[in-house]
């Protein structure tokens, strides 16, 4: 391998990484806020990438029908909730909350499809789709075994994925899509060609990061959502609600899943079970942040797409099997470095 | 003086095991109550029901209203606030985050800063460690901590579950002083202690709980020079 292909490899697998970065983040606030290790994330990466072809394609994607029905559900739920432990008083809101934001998030993406909006417009759309598919998903399915193991958790975690992957199937078809480059700029970096799209990959990723510090650091929200991540008991007696805190980590998450999804479409060809590869990629660098860590989970998540990028050139039918080797020696570091972890859990 | 909190017949069971039984109590406004007991006798189980943490059997009203089936969270807006046993402190974060959050609950925001000010006169420990993260705190400095970060509520009743645990004797005092002069802002109290004799040179009132139940109570004064409990929980003869 000469110098100029590792270089061209680390580029392609940092922009690559960046991209896992962002899913990763949203894996691990999720996990530290509601212990649900999101496996549907990469799902929402991909979901966001087949609608905005099918608002390019100028077809009303099946998201929309998933949003409204997702809505119903959760809206029924929370209404039976409420009625049953008597708090009649908070119906209004719930209605609010659950349906008519929701409705009028896909009422608007339906409106503006029927104008042709340019390119801005449409990724807007995109994410404005996606953004609810996770929340309204943790109050009808996760909110009901908050109290479960992280196991019993994961393992719906799993179900879930694969409800969303046959979903998929029906709303987006079997065929793959490439959506159009978001800029056809592209420069020479270090005697090597850089497109414009990997750069705002990279750039797309530093943002969020910078804006994810930003809010957990000087807003009050963002304290309380790394309140309830490192002591739950103790932010419930601040008056912090952990499903509030929930369905903040969730929309927060999937804004993040969705840029990557937006992001990844122009230069992946994705399909509509794309999700679960991005999703787990993800995972194993936001384990190598011991799914507690954010600037952990993005340096594992990059590592990981360097990786990735490398091991296709060596042998590209091996590249998942080496990517995900890497967990072994991550788990035995990781479990030899946290040897007191029972002592924590007693506590 | 009005009712701050009242508790009627309330019953806590862990599965089928009754840990409190039918147990009555009130806190007047502006008033100390103690509740002391032995180690096991349902002292904390008590207050985890009040704060909501644990589901109870019976009535319970704070400020004229129902709590019983609140949140948690519906019951700290209203003021009921916990410092726990543990301190449930946010360990990763900073003193003033963990100060500031305990703020979270309050609708009006412009009074925050000068009650910070206020804790941290009160507290001034913790103005010179106010960037120090929370778990690097001495355990006294911790304690101090949880009761600032309580007091950022503007609570309206204060529960403090063993707020001298495992304190050196120095600190305890300074702590027991603090419980005292809270009086003095209006807060009521309602402190759960092991140390007998601190809790009652404390309180106004106080009540005696064994095995889940109530089997004394009266004002403080007169509890402190009671034979029976010289013998049982204040060291006497």
């Amino acid at each position: 391998m000469t110098s100029d292909i590792a270089a061209i490899l680390a580029i392609d697998g940092i922009a690559t990484g960046a991209v896992y970065a962002l899913v990763a983040i949203g894996t691990v606030l999720i996990f530290t806020v509601t212990r649900v290790i999101f496996i549907p994330f990469g799902d929402i990466a991909a979901f966001t990438a087949l609608t905005l072809a099918a608002l390019d394609a100028k077809r009303f994607p099946g998201t929309g029908a998933l949003v409204v029905a997702l809505a119903c559900l959760a809206t029924l739920i929370e209404v039976i909730s409420l009625i049953r432990n008597g708090e009649v008083r908070l119906l209004p809101r719930a209605l609010l909350l659950y349906l008519a934001i929701p409705l009028a998030v896909v009422g608007i993406a339906w409106l503006t499809m029927r104008m042709d909006p340019p390119l801005a417009v449409r990724l807007v759309l995109a994410l404005m789709l996606i953004t609810p598919i996770a929340p309204l998903l943790d109050r009808i399915v996760f909110r009901p075994i908050a109290d479960g193991t992280v196991l019993l958790l994961l393992t719906v975690s799993v179900a879930l994925h694969f409800a969303l992957v046959g979903l998929g199937l029906l709303f987006f078809g079997p065929e793959g899509v490439r959506t159009e480059p978001l800029t056809s700029f592209s420069t020479e970096f270090a005697g090597v060609l850089v497109s414009g799209q990997t750069m705002l990959i990279v750039l797309a990723a530093l943002v969020f990061s910078g804006l994810l510090y930003l809010f957990f650091d000087f807003t009050l929200v963002g304290k309380s959502l790394r309140a309830t991540a490192v002591n739950r008991t103790g932010s419930r007696l601040m008056g912090i609600r952990p499903e509030r805190a929930g369905t903040i980590a969730y929309l927060l998450g999937s804004l993040m899943a969705g840029v990557s999804g937006i992001l990844i479409a122009p230069v992946n060809t994705v399909f509509y079970d794309s999700g679960f590869l991005i999703g787990l990629k993800a995972f194993v660098g936001a384990i190598v942040g011991g799914m507690t860590s954010y600037p952990g989970a993005a340096i594992g998540a990059v590592g990981v797409g360097i990786l990735e990028s490398f091991a296709s050139f060596q042998s590209s039918a091996l590249k998942d099997v080496i990517v995900f080797s890497l967990l072994i020696p991550i788990l035995i570091w990781r479990s030899l470095a946290s040897l007191h972890s029972e002592e924590e859990i007693e506590e | 003086m009005s009712q701050m909190l009242s508790m009627t017949d309330v019953t806590v069971c862990y599965d089928n095991v009754e840990a409190v039984r039918n147990v009555s109590l009130s806190v007047d406004e502006g008033q100390i109550v103690t509740v002391i007991g032995p180690n096991g006798a349902g002292k904390t189980t008590l207050l985890m029901a009040a704060i909501g943490l644990l589901a109870s059997r019976g009535s319970m009203v704070f400020r004229g209203s129902d709590i019983r089936k609140m949140s948690v969270e519906d019951r700290v807006e209203r003021r009921l606030c916990l410092v726990p046993e543990k301190r449930e402190l946010f360990s990763d974060m900073s003193v003033a985050d963990n100060l500031l959050l305990g703020s979270y609950s309050l609708r009006d925001r412009s009074g925050v800063q000068k009650t910070l000010d206020e804790v941290y006169d009160r507290f001034p420990r913790l103005r010179e460690r106010q960037r120090q993260a929370a778990g690097t705190l001495s355990g006294g400095e911790r304690q101090m901590l949880a009761l600032g970060r309580a007091l950022m509520a503007k609570p309206a009743l204060l529960m403090l579950d063993e707020p001298s645990l495992g304190l050196a004797p120095l600190i305890v005092r300074e702590i027991f002083r603090t419980i005292a002069s809270l009086r003095d802002l209006g807060v009521s109290i309602l402190l759960v202690e092991q140390n007998a004799r601190a809790a009652l040179e404390t309180a106004d009132y106080g009540y005696v709980l064994e095995t889940g139940e109530i089997v004394q109570s009266g004002p403080a004064k007169d509890l402190i020079h009671d034979p029976r409990l010289i013998t049982a929980y204040l060291g006497g003869h």
